[in-house]
């Protein structure tokens, strides 16, 4: 084992830790429980909601095969990640203001609990929570073998000790510190991430003689690398573009994301909060995806694109440098896990337990399920992630645009579309669901692009037509 | 219902609205700039490519410059034409 790589990467967890724990003494003195556990009492300062907005956002997706599909095709795929920006102003400038009033007039501590509110329908709350604990909960699963997976390549454990290691280091401050822990261990990963990969790229740029001689390595070998058309000239402009929509705009309709957009603590938060994402999630990609480009004339032929980041900080810093560097894509999928983890466990709690189960729940009782309902949700996932099932796996590849195209226009029209109602609500889940799984599986890329695309433009159909057609009904209600 | 009604006539939704079209402003027009520069400039044969920095201008400009463009304007959105309104209800009785 390479313990000059292992010791920073253990003195990482330990800080994080000790951060749960710091924060665990906030929930114990909060009054509201509920409010303090699944949302850090509203209370989150510019910077770290920024941060937490980057980090839950950044997982092991993109700081894994992000670098490794940005290797393999060249400059394209850094142009490709750029839409991601967006995402740092767009979801804070949309949700904004409008849903930091209403969820506190609400009194909503998740997402379902806005769509409850706004659209008062039971089916409404039903399908979006069974969407969130289906969709979240594979995704999760997802990231706790990527961070088990990536353990075991740098300390050469076992899968399953390294698994270990993962879930106690997660699961431990997320049961007691709630979403207070998540965000401020969220800003130091960020934060680690932000140097992490700054040092890492200025330590490939000077292994690799320069910007310019990288350059003309890269256009030496295959000068598609340096077009913005990929590798082998297949990325064309529609089908790049529309990741505009799945990884930028569509990301304000991911609950994990507007989730964060509630809990803040006044205007200046929010402003602060959208100028440090902005530059952060900016920053961030950019380095991250040039570093995987740049890895490739210093360490060509690396098969697994996932182990490019692993395999180059190795090589290009010093042993105890590469350690720092490589706690950045841990950061980055314990940060995505955590989210996951309090607000499925949100979901089961508030959104099904609360509402529908035993509305008279005490105080008390609230805590010790919360707690509960957390952690038998880590064993299970881990237990899922000793053997994952081939469903969990394929629910995981519709994930993201499949909550993206169920949560959308309720989301947004619920905010600024008075006669959106609950009918279009549910038309709009459903459709925005079920086209997006039919498209991904029979007729993947309609018109060029991701299908998430047409997924979102059919669920955007579905909603206003259901509601204005539905309208009658519901001016009567009034 | 009543909520409605106090939604309709509530001062800070019209400052959120226009600060949610803001946003989607400010969205199409980095659409512009990065899909304008990257196939504008980055169409052509590879071998006519011209640099800055080392690095291909079609990149440069819009995944570089772009990127520093959108946080100079966000920051500019924010500071002149983002509002401070307070979140709770204080003022209001006609809620609940």
């Amino acid at each position: 084992m390479n313990w000059q790589v292992i010791l920073p990467l253990l003195l990482f967890l330990v800080i994080v830790f000790i951060v749960g724990v710091w924060a665990a003494r906030h929930v114990k003195s909060s009054d509201s429980f509920l409010q303090e556990y699944f949302l850090g009492g509203r209370s989150l300062g510019g910077f770290v909601l920024a941060m937490t907005l980057v980090s839950t956002y950044g997982s092991a997706s993109s700081f894994l095969s992000g670098p490794g599909a940005a290797y393999n095709q060249g400059l394209g795929w850094v142009l490709l990640s750029m839409s991601q920006v967006v995402t740092g102003y767009f979801v804070l400038m949309i949700l904004g203001k409008k849903f930091a009033i209403i969820t506190r007039k609400y009194n909503a501590v998740t997402i379902v609990d806005f769509l409850k509110d706004r659209y008062q329908s039971k089916w409404v709350v039903l399908i979006s929570a069974i969407s969130i604990i289906i969709f979240l909960f594979s995704a999760m699963s997802a990231q706790w073998i990527g961070g088990g997976r990536l353990i075991q390549s740098l300390t050469g454990l076992p899968y399953i000790t390294a698994l270990f290691i993962f879930t106690a280091s997660v699961l431990i401050y997320v049961i007691i510190g709630g979403f207070r822990a998540v965000a401020i261990t969220d800003t130091i990963q960020g934060s680690v991430m932000f140097i992490g990969t700054l040092i890492l790229l200025v330590g490939v740029i000077i292994a690799g003689g320069g910007i310019p001689a990288i350059i003309s390595d890269l256009a030496a070998e295959n000068p598609n690398l340096i077009t913005p058309f990929g590798a082998n000239a297949d990325l064309t402009p529609q089908y790049v573009s529309s990741f505009w929509v799945l990884v930028g705009v569509g990301v304000v309709a991911l609950p994990q994301i507007a989730v964060r957009a509630m809990s803040y603590k006044n205007s200046k938060s929010l402003h602060r909060g959208i100028v440090i994402s902005t530059v952060v999630v900016g920053f961030i990609m950019l380095n991250m995806h040039l570093i995987g480009v740049f890895a490739r004339p210093i360490l060509p032929g690396i098969e697994v694109g996932d182990t490019v980041m692993p395999l180059i900080s190795m090589e290009v810093l010093p042993p105890w440098l590469a350690g720092i560097v490589l706690a950045a894509p841990m950061a980055a999928i314990m940060s995505t896990v955590n989210a996951l983890l309090i607000l499925v466990s949100s979901t089961v709690v508030k959104d099904v337990y609360i509402n529908y189960i035993n509305p008279k729940v005490s105080e008390s009782g609230i805590r010790r399920l919360s707690m509960g309902v957390t952690t038998v949700l880590g064993i299970i996932v881990v237990l899922m992630s000793l053997h994952p099932p081939d469903l969990i796996i394929w629910l995981n590849l519709f994930s993201m645009g499949g909550l993206e195209a169920a949560f959308i226009w309720p989301i947004i029209g619920g905010l600024y579309w008075r006669k959106g109602n609950k009918y279009g609500a549910m038309s709009s889940s459903i459709v925005g669901i079920v086209f997006y799984i039919i498209f991904e599986t029979y007729y993947p890329q309609p018109f060029g692009m991701h299908s998430v695309v047409s997924s979102i433009l059919l669920a955007l159909i579905a909603y206003v037509s259901v509601s204005l057609i539905t309208q009658k009904q519901n001016s009567s209600f009034n | 219902m009543k909520k409605e009604d106090t939604d309709k006539n509530d001062y800070r939704f019209k400052i959120a609205n226009r600060e949610a079209l803001i946003g989607v402003g400010l969205v199409i027009f980095n659409f512009i700039w990065w899909f304008g520069f990257a196939y504008g400039l980055g169409g052509q044969d590879p071998s006519n490519y011209s640099y800055t920095f080392g690095l291909p201008n079609w990149f440069f400009y819009s995944c570089v410059v772009g990127f520093i463009v959108m946080v100079v304007l966000v920051i500019i959105a924010v500071k002149y034409f983002f509002v401070d309104v307070p979140f709770d209800d204080d003022e209001e009785n006609e809620d609940k």
